[in-house]
């Protein structure tokens, strides 16, 4: 056991020994999910609570399987089907559900801050399965772990986000997370979708989309919303794919073993091409898979130590 | 009925000087000062230490009533007021309904004076509903009562409109009171625009969405001669707007809340709900700003922009929670704490902003204890160390973000036309 904290809300505040520690953890419990009976016995008789008020289909069944593969009980709520349509706060929602006797809630949120009320306001561990523009610190864990395996290291590698930074809650957990870990990173997008200030994050803004991929070790693109040029902050997605798709032809900039990530769900032919998707240097699947492991080893360090 | 404060350090916003003198009150007037003051019949409150101001105004609250008893009531309003030290409030006209015609502003009037324990000076709204699509009857409303003109909560977004209100209220002798905020610019935003709105992940509000209205406002007052206040000015630039305005003769006054002057987006991380408020906590180059233009007198007055909010309404997430804190109850201790312990201004200074300049600002005879003005007076103890602790609050709101926090500075006790309303924080009716 090595966590500080009971939840994780986000990598602001996790130290490189913590983020470590949790890597560390997945390794193992990768070789798990590669058994052909995939279940061990460690949380047996505890209970998960998926709480999730936005739609998902990786993080939701990622956190699902993780804890079942681990033994633990788990009960989902979506907020479309559950008391939340009949007006009630997020905080009555969760001291009810506590009241039941979780162990774990992880909570999906489209508002920032969400997570940490709720940790603020229950005894029981809360882990952040995205809260609006604020972390999505699994996210960030599953590809550093993702990057540590096919790199043997994250300390000096060079690590480009490029896409719509301003509502991306991964790119500030990835933030956080590779710049703790040594990694030296730089941001790409149009300047309307760079937030004020970020650059005290530790990252790099770069005038280009050619200028961040020069000899990048690590590109994770990041989806771009249809949404937002809805709402007038760039003017066409034909553009956006024009100056920031990541193609075959842009990806000869990075190193030639660069890594190519994705958080899903992607716009194929919008912000990736699809021979990048699926090519050679693609790890998007992989991801997948190892997110479960990360979610394993998180709900481990939680909850695992103490039954 | 008379009244003798001995002793006390005497604080005279119009001669700027503070001298330790006697204060005799008889029949809601002040009858005199001077030194070793008599009267046989008379009551006699020992102020020895402590400073004796003409009663504070705040010429920005939200007493939320009508419509939002929930919040806050003229009756609790008035004790928070009286419990932080002020004789008078001017109340902002977003009730519900909306403060825009004269049989509102008469029913505030009357409520006030049955439920008030300080005068209450209703501000009507300028548009109808202040929905900004046509005039209020300003007119029926300085009939009324109404001391001055505002849509605060909303600007008036058609500048058309304004120009014309500006042309009104300068025909009626009001001044219009401006809650500056492109609503385009901010754009649906939570906080301040900038590092910590980032980290945060909540979407901002950036400074030039409060700067382009400020800039906007001085141009049409200038234009139309008409008196123009800008409420709550949160920025550096909008200072600096402010005060190349003044250089130029333009009839421009301003205000800064405690908590623009004290606390940055900062405050924000955690997203304790109460650290929301419009406009934004910014910046501490913009704090250093205000702290500069109440110095130089840029800012003329000091309001709370009091609003009071339901616990219910404030435990949620922070993109949820309304906009909003309370401020009468604190508003002193912070003044003393950070700008006269400071070293901003001047014990004088700050009483100033606190009461002559306000009244200046609404064109009410008050912030004098000269002979024959209404008796309403302060006596604060400026050595009192306190914790602000909401629970004691005879307001309802409890949404501040100052809960805990250990201040200098403390209202001692609050008299309204001669009548002592509170001491050491007790309430007495007359």
């Amino acid at each position: 056991m090595g966590l500080k904290c009971k939840d994780l809300v986000g990598l602001h505040h996790v130290t490189a020994q913590e983020i470590e520690l949790i890597l560390d953890t997945a390794a193992p419990m990768k070789e798990i999910i590669k058994r052909n009976i995939k279940k061990v016995p460690t949380l047996r008789g505890r209970t998960v609570l998926t709480v999730f008020y936005e739609a998902s289909t990786r993080t939701r069944t990622s956190f699902e399987l993780a804890a079942k593969y681990l033994s633990a009980d788990t009960v989902g709520i979506a907020a479309a089907t559950s008391s939340v349509s009949k007006g009630e706060s997020l905080k009555d929602t969760a001291l009810n559900i506590a009241a039941m006797g979780a162990d774990v809630i992880v909570l999906r949120h489209p508002m920032a801050g969400a997570a940490e009320l709720l940790a603020r306001t229950l005894n029981v561990s809360v882990i952040n399965a995205g809260d609006g523009a604020h972390e999505h610190p699994t996210q960030a864990l599953l590809d550093l772990f993702t990057v540590r395996e096919k790199k043997g290291r994250l300390a000096g590698l060079k690590v480009a986000i490029v896409g719509d930074i301003l509502h991306s809650r991964v790119a500030r957990s990835d933030i956080w997370g590779y710049t703790k870990m040594g990694a030296e990173v730089c941001v790409a997008g149009p300047a309307t979708l760079i937030p004020p200030g970020i650059e005290k994050m530790g990252v790099r803004v770069c005038a280009s989309l050619e200028e961040a991929l020069e000899g990048a070790d690590v590109i994770n693109i990041l989806r771009i919303q249809l949404e937002r040029q809805q709402q007038g902050l760039f003017p066409s997605l034909r553009e956006y794919s024009r100056i920031f798709g990541i193609n075959s032809d842009r990806l000869k900039m990075a190193a030639p073993d660069a890594l190519v990530m994705h958080p899903g769900p992607m716009n194929r032919g919008v912000e990736i091409s699809p021979e990048v998707a699926y090519g050679l240097q693609s790890v998007i699947n992989e991801q997948v898979t190892n997110g479960v492991a990360v979610r394993m080893a998180l709900l481990y360090l939680l909850i695992g130590g103490s039954a | 009925m008379s009244l003798l404060i001995k002793g006390g350090s005497v604080v005279d916003p119009v001669a700027g000087v503070v001298s330790e003198k006697d204060i005799l009150v008889v029949d809601g007037k002040i009858a005199g000062s001077g030194f070793n003051l008599k009267k046989a019949d008379a009551r006699v409150l020992d102020a020895a230490g402590k400073l004796v101001t003409p009663g504070l105004i705040d010429m920005h609250v939200h007493l939320r009533e009508p419509g939002f008893e929930a919040k806050e009531t003229i009756y609790t309003g008035t004790r928070a007021a009286a419990r932080g030290g002020f004789t008078a409030v001017a109340c902002m006209p977003n009730t519900r309904p909306v403060a825009d015609n004269a049989a509102i502003i008469t029913s505030i009037v009357n409520r006030a004076a049955a439920d008030g324990a300080v005068r209450v000076y209703p501000v009507g709204a300028i548009t109808g509903g202040s929905l900004g699509m046509e005039m209020a009857e300003m007119g029926d409303m300085k009939e009324s009562g109404a001391v001055a003109f505002s849509d605060d909560g909303v600007p008036v977004i058609n500048p058309c409109l304004l120009r014309r209100a500006m042309q009104y209220a300068r025909m009626l002798d009001r001044v219009i009171i401006s809650h500056c905020e492109d609503k385009n610019l901010a754009d649906g935003g939570f906080m301040h625009e900038g590092y910590v709105s980032t980290i945060l992940g909540l979407q901002g509000i950036p400074a030039a969405a409060e700067e382009v209205m400020v800039a906007r406002d001085i141009l049409l007052a200038e234009e139309t001669g008409c008196r123009l206040h800008i409420a709550h000015v949160s920025t550096a630039g909008s200072v600096r707007l402010l005060r190349e305005a003044k250089s130029r003769g333009v009839k421009v006054t301003a205000e800064a809340t405690p908590h623009h002057f004290t606390l940055t987006d900062q405050s924000v991380i955690g997203y304790d709900t109460s650290t929301k408020v419009n406009p934004p906590l910014r910046t501490a180059e913009d704090v250093a700003e205000i702290r500069k233009g109440l110095a130089d007198g840029t800012i003329d007055v000091i309001a709370t922009d009091h609003a009071p909010h339901t616990a219910e309404e404030k435990d949620v997430e922070y993109e949820r929670a309304p906009f909003g804190m309370v401020g009468l109850e604190t508003a002193v201790g912070l003044v003393w704490t950070e700008l006269v312990a400071g070293g901003v201004l001047t014990p004088v200074q700050a009483i100033t902003k606190m009461t002559l300049n306000p009244a200046k600002v609404l064109g009410l005879p008050k912030g004098t204890l000269e002979a024959g003005a209404d008796a309403d007076i302060t006596i604060i103890d400026p050595a009192a160390v306190w914790t602000v602790d909401p629970a004691q609050f005879a307001g309802k709101g409890r949404n501040t973000p100052f809960a805990g926090r250990v201040l200098q500075g403390l209202p001692y006790a609050t008299i309204v036309c001669g009548q002592l309303v509170m001491r050491e924080g007790k309430f007495f009716s007359a």
